[in-house]
């Protein structure tokens, strides 16, 4: 493999594969990384996520190796869920905040071995989790770029990752994650994902990035395998109920206008503060948050019609502008209209008569129309096969 | 849970403001325990036998800003504070005995009459932003966002105090009040003693030369005790051991424990909340309430741990600034040691090797390169002139405050040690000459060393530089100024927190006071 020395985007170790399969050429900027938007048609990557299998070049992904006698202690204290009961080979999704309870980036961290974990996040803050060492004993590194990654998802993938010869592969929980030798080197596998369906998500040298694509393709050519751009991604996540930083929330970090960042509270993430962990960072703030009642509300909401309500206001009755919208999409399988905001307290909760203001340009004219939009409870797209041990087979 | 072990107030460490604090909640009837690791009380404000028969004030040694109203609040006049001597002089010391003398306002000695005008003028205007200065110091410092009424009526007298100096010289305080010492005393004088000694004077105890930043605002600090009705240093008898043995007994007899040689290891917590503390020896005392003598960033790197805290908290108080540059020489002496130009009786004044602004500067630079100065600046006092209790009869013993002397010395002090204290004996000998044959003994405390024995981080006076950026609301850290920490039932009384180092109890009686205020929980 040659890589040339980059001009203004570096490529990632599939990019030989990527390049070559990105019919539409609609290319990215992610994180530094050029990466594909599209490959050939967003609708028909996303039906491979839904139904098939779609491989999606997860390189770009930050991740950090966390190790050392402290590893374990010190990123319980870092993030906001209680990592105690974490075993080898598990994954955990969690988010982490700074000082005033406000997130700084939600991500996974897998336990690789006793001291040894991988913090995978969207920004980079190396700075903040040099920072929170202070007092533990632990070396974090970035590797990014050290561990060329795909996501892997969709109903087909487990079979495909057997026909490759991954032995017992089906009997990985959801967030387990296991080893495999492969071409000289290693491939980890994790049972994870950002779409909210059966799927993975696959990590190995860089060296051996262009032999997994094509052993990955070859071993999935009877099943549907299609490669998905972040455009496709997109609508699955959406879909999934998953939130993403700098959509969702300002990352702590980046905020410039006091008071725009948000707590874990405030996006949906209760499930993931432990506050009866001894310590952990922002702690002190969300106690206190707790008790005094946060200022945001984050909501799925089901918007009727069929124009997604991107970047629109959100109303309550009395016409009174509450909240933005964060993310919107018409989602195929689940087939709804669904837009995700941020409202100010006290609305959101079910049964709020709220609507959403949205603006569409047709040919020239810009039409306005307020839809009723209410408040979803539980999951949009949940199905069986994302839970199912051991992983089923189409 | 025994009688013995639970305390309604646990202070740890024994030094001035630890003691002023346990003095101050003693009184309103708590139960008090004071922790300190060493033998003794009474930490950078103690006096120690360095020689068999010769004691000298280990780390401070002169008195100059300690608050009146701590003083009779305290009674420690009734508890043993006497003064050996009060309102010393300073001599400037020269080549070939060509001295200049200050006292208070006036000048005098080899210098030019428009030079002592000047300084008149000079003197009363500084005395004048001391006084708004004062008025800051003796309260809890205000905060600047989310304050209460008091912080905002305590902002407001401040603004007022500023105002009410007049058109004129609250336009001269805003001019110079965060610029350099070096340029003000060009500005003013000619005279390169007195622009040394004045140079001295704002950067005594700090890692700053008088080209630096802020050092106006170490000048005033250093002369804010003159509004307090002190004019010039005093030496209390017995060293500056003396003033907190007062402030220990003032303590006691309220009814405050002082227990020595109980060394805290930890601040015990639960769920951000203070439970007591483990000592060294592994015994815990319990309490909900620990205010820590110790600097800040002791209190929470080794006492709390940065893993109890949160990150940007413990980014801070790590970045607080705090390179400690001031040594200490102590000479037991055969007898009387002769100055060049001074008689017998000016040799018990304030002795300062400073000779013009310029050097003092370069004496500096040596330290920003973790070097000792080649040519240092020295504050010499001899208390044994007025002091006979220090020495044996006839005998002598000199004191001096060395700069710079960096903490994190390139070579390390046990190499240089040596090499150093020869270097600023041999200098002393230039202005008094036969001084070595005198010596019978002699010991330098650098930085290392105070560090060693009284726990400041680095071994700074004033536990964190005293400087705009970490000064008022911003001491120790943004967002943390009101004695009060993210630890609930955890409060800091040392001089890093609001107002700053020198023996003023300042600190101590501010951090008394919020608690006290607070009630207990």
């Amino acid at each position: 493999m040659t890589i040339q020395e980059p001009e203004r985007l570096i490529q990632t170790p599939f990019h030989s594969r990527v390049a070559a399969a990105c019919e539409v050429n609609y290319w990215e900027d992610w994180a530094g990384y050029t990466t594909p938007a599209a490959y050939t048609n967003v609708e028909l990557e996303y039906f491979a996520m839904r139904n098939s299998a779609s491989i999606f070049d997860l390189t770009p992904m930050t991740k950090y190796r966390i190790t050392g006698s402290d590893a374990h202690a010190y990123l319980d204290c870092l993030v906001t869920r209680n990592l105690r009961k974490m075993k080898i080979g598990r994954v955990t999704y969690t988010a982490w905040c700074n000082d005033d309870g406000k997130v700084i980036d939600d991500g996974t961290i897998f336990r690789i071995a006793e001291n040894t974990f991988i913090l995978c996040s969207q920004e980079r803050h190396l700075d903040w989790l040099e920072w929170s060492a202070m007092g533990f004993d632990v070396h974090i590194e970035d590797e990014t770029d050290r561990i060329a990654a795909l996501s892997f998802q969709g109903p087909t993938t487990c079979r495909i990752l057997k026909n490759l010869g991954l032995k017992d592969v089906e009997d990985l929980k959801p967030f387990d994650l296991t080893h495999y030798p492969f071409d000289d080197s290693e491939l980890m596998v994790s049972r994870t994902g950002f779409t909210g369906d059966l799927g993975y998500e696959l990590w190995t040298d860089p060296a051996s990035a262009e032999k997994l694509w094509d052993r990955l393709m070859e071993a999935g050519h009877q099943y549907g395998i299609k490669p998905a751009g972040s455009e496709a991604l997109q609508i699955a996540r959406i879909e999934a109920g998953f939130i993403q930083a700098g959509v969702e929330f300002v990352p702590a970090q980046q905020e410039v206008r006091e008071g725009r960042a948000r707590s874990p509270y405030e996006l949906g993430l209760s499930w993931l503060v432990h506050l009866k962990k001894p310590h952990f960072n922002g702690k002190r703030a969300l106690q206190e948050e707790k008790q005094k009642g946060s200022r945001y509300r984050f909501v799925k909401l089901d918007v009727q019609g069929n124009k997604p309500a991107e970047h629109s206001f959100i109303y309550n009755g009395q016409n009174k502008a509450v909240g933005t919208v964060t993310s919107a999409a018409w989602v195929p399988t689940a087939k709804r209209n669904i837009a995700f905001a941020s409202l100010e307290m006290p609305w959101g909760n079910p049964g709020d008569d709220l609507s959403a203001e949205i603006y569409y340009l047709r040919e020239l004219k810009w039409t306005r129309v307020m839809e009723k939009c209410s408040v979803i409870e539980g999951p949009i797209f949940d199905p069986e096969r994302r839970h199912a041990t051991p992983a089923p087979d189409f | 849970m025994t009688e013995n072990n639970h305390f309604d107030v646990v202070i740890v460490g024994a030094g001035h403001n630890g003691l002023v604090t346990a003095a101050y909640m003693a009184k309103t009837g708590m139960k008090v325990l004071v922790l300190e690791s060493t033998a003794n009380v009474g930490g950078a404000s103690s006096t120690e036998e360095f020689h068999e028969g010769f004691r000298v004030s280990t780390c401070a040694h002169l008195l100059y800003s300690l608050h009146p109203a701590i003083v009779s609040d305290l009674q420690l006049h009734n508890h043993g504070l006497t003064y050996a001597a009060t309102n010393l002089s300073t001599v400037a010391l020269g080549n070939d005995g060509l001295h200049i003398t200050i006292k208070g306002d006036s000048v005098s000695g080899d210098i030019s009459t428009e030079d002592v005008n000047n300084y008149q003028e000079f003197y009363a205007r500084m005395i004048r932003f001391c006084k708004v200065l004062a008025v800051t110091l003796e309260d809890r410092p205000p905060k600047l966002m989310k304050g209460n009424l008091k912080d905002k009526l305590s902002l407001l007298k401040l603004g007022w105090n500023v105002r009410k100096l007049g058109k004129e010289d609250m336009r001269e305080l805003l001019r110079i009040g965060a610029i350099n010492i070096y340029d003000v005393l060009e500005e003013n004088f000619d005279n390169q003693l007195l622009k040394g000694a004045l140079s001295l004077d704002a950067v005594l105890g700090s890692h700053t030369g008088p080209r630096s930043p802020n050092t106006v605002l170490g000048y005033l600090y250093r002369h804010v005790g003159e509004t307090f009705g002190f004019s010039g240093p005093a030496m209390p008898a017995g060293g500056l051991g003396a003033v907190t043995d007062a402030i220990a007994a003032s303590a006691k007899s309220s009814g405050a424990e002082v227990r020595t040689d109980c060394r805290v290891e930890q601040i015990l917590t639960e769920g951000a909340r203070v439970t007591g503390v483990r000592l060294v020896s592994g015994d815990e005392i319990s309490t909900s309430r620990v205010i820590s003598n110790a600097d800040p960033k002791t209190t929470f790197a080794d006492l709390v741990g940065y893993r109890h805290l949160d990150t940007e908290f413990s980014r801070r108080v790590s970045n607080i600034r705090m390179k400690g540059n001031t040594a200490k020489l102590h000479l037991a002496l055969d007898s009387l040691p002769s100055f060049t130009g001074l008689s017998e009786e000016d040799v018990g004044a304030r002795l300062l090797i400073a000779p013009g602004s310029d050097y003092v500067e370069l004496a500096f630079n040596h330290a920003k390169y973790r070097e000792y100065s080649r040519n240092p600046i020295v504050e010499i006092t001899i208390p044994s002139v007025h002091d006979s209790s220090l020495a044996p009869e006839g005998k002598h013993v000199l004191s001096a405050v060395v700069q710079y002397a960096p903490h994190n010395l390139k070579e390390g002090w046990s190499e240089g040690n040596d090499q150093f204290r020869n270097l600023v004996i041999n200098l002393i000998e230039g202005y008094a000459p036969g001084l070595k044959q005198l010596i019978i003994s002699s010991e330098l405390l650098t930085p290392a060393d105070l560090e060693a024995k009284f726990g400041t981080k680095a071994g700074h006076w004033h536990h964190g530089e005293l400087a705009l950026d970490q000064f008022l609301m911003l001491r120790p850290i943004p967002g943390m100024s009101q004695y009060s920490t993210p630890i609930d039932g955890l409060y800091l009384c040392s001089a890093g927190s609001h107002p700053g180092g020198n023996v003023t109890g300042l600190a101590g009686h501010n951090c008394a006071k919020t608690v006290i205020k607070e009630g207990i929980k």
